[in-house]
């Protein structure tokens, strides 16, 4: 077992036990810093698969974004005593245990089943030596402006339309709290 | 080299945790944390499926996208439940059950 494989592990664990520390506190507020500490292991592991860049996107929108919004979310609805975050009476926990019990067995069962090196393409890549390790900018970079610009270019017209959205309905709030 | 199998169970297990806590939580923004590690779950395994692609890296193009997409779901979600806590007064899944004003 070399170094840079026990990190990667470490990196592993760590994310599985944050995400299931999320699962298991009452405090939401504990449980929105098992959430970065989820994100930056996740980020980790994207560069132990030779993707630089999208390790350092997760880290700037997951980590700089969507966590610092949910964050705000936190603290704009959650009231100062009895924080109401255990598990919902309406579904059932119970179910939602069993649920998830049995999707995580078939799928670490099918993922054990299946001998991924006899696919095709990746017994080419292996074959050839082409699996990715270098970095990936160039590549992202002239595949966006090429033949991913289409999907690119309607990701962020809806990015803009959201954000828009976003900031219409939260305003409303404001705006029906300054008539009162 | 890290086993292909491996970045796969990892990926399950955050899914399937991230099921659980969009499931069984009763607060909407733990709901939406669960929905996040849900979507990072797959991002997991399309970048690990990347690898094997150096050329196009189709794999980690589709995660940016996801990433993406992740955001703006985030933004909508918490604006809708800001205002979802200004009527009701709680962010609780379990109380906000109708769509009428109550009289």
């Amino acid at each position: 077992m070399t170094l840079t494989s026990i990190i990667f592990y470490v990196f592993a664990v760590l994310a599985v036990v944050s995400a299931g520390f999320i699962l298991f506190t009452k405090n939401i507020l504990y449980a929105a810093f098992a959430l970065l500490a989820t994100f930056l292991a996740v980020a980790a592991m994207y560069v132990f698969a030779g993707a630089d860049f999208v390790a350092i996107t997760q880290i700037i929108i997951y980590v700089g974004g969507i966590l610092v919004l949910i964050l705000f979310g936190v603290f704009l609805t959650t009231k100062p005593k009895g924080q109401q975050f255990f598990f919902t009476g309406s579904f059932g926990a119970k179910r939602a245990w069993v649920l998830t019990i049995a999707l995580a067995g078939i799928l670490i069962f099918v993922f054990y089943r299946i001998n991924f090196s006899e696919l095709p393409w990746i017994s080419i890549a292996h074959k050839f030596n082409q699996v990715n390790q270098g970095t990936s900018i160039q590549k992202i970079g002239t595949n966006l402006l090429t033949t991913e610009v289409m999907p690119f270019e309607v990701i962020a017209v809806l990015l803009m339309a959201a954000l828009m959205g976003a900031a219409y309905i939260a305003s409303s709030v404001i705006r029906k709290e300054n008539k009162k | 080299m890290i086993p292909l199998q491996h970045y796969l169970i990892v990926g399950a297990l955050l899914f399937c945790l991230g099921m659980a806590i969009f499931l069984s939580k009763k607060n909407a923004i733990a709901a939406l944390m669960g929905i996040e590690l849900m979507l990072n779950a797959a991002n997991i395994n399309l970048v690990a499926f990347s690898q094997y692609d150096a050329d196009k890296l189709a794999g980690q193009m589709f995660s940016l996208f996801v990433i993406v997409v992740a955001a703006a779901e985030t933004a909508v979600g918490l604006a809708i439940i800001i205002l979802v806590y200004s009527h009701y007064k709680t962010a609780n899944l379990d109380e906000v059950n109708n769509l009428k004003e109550p009289k």
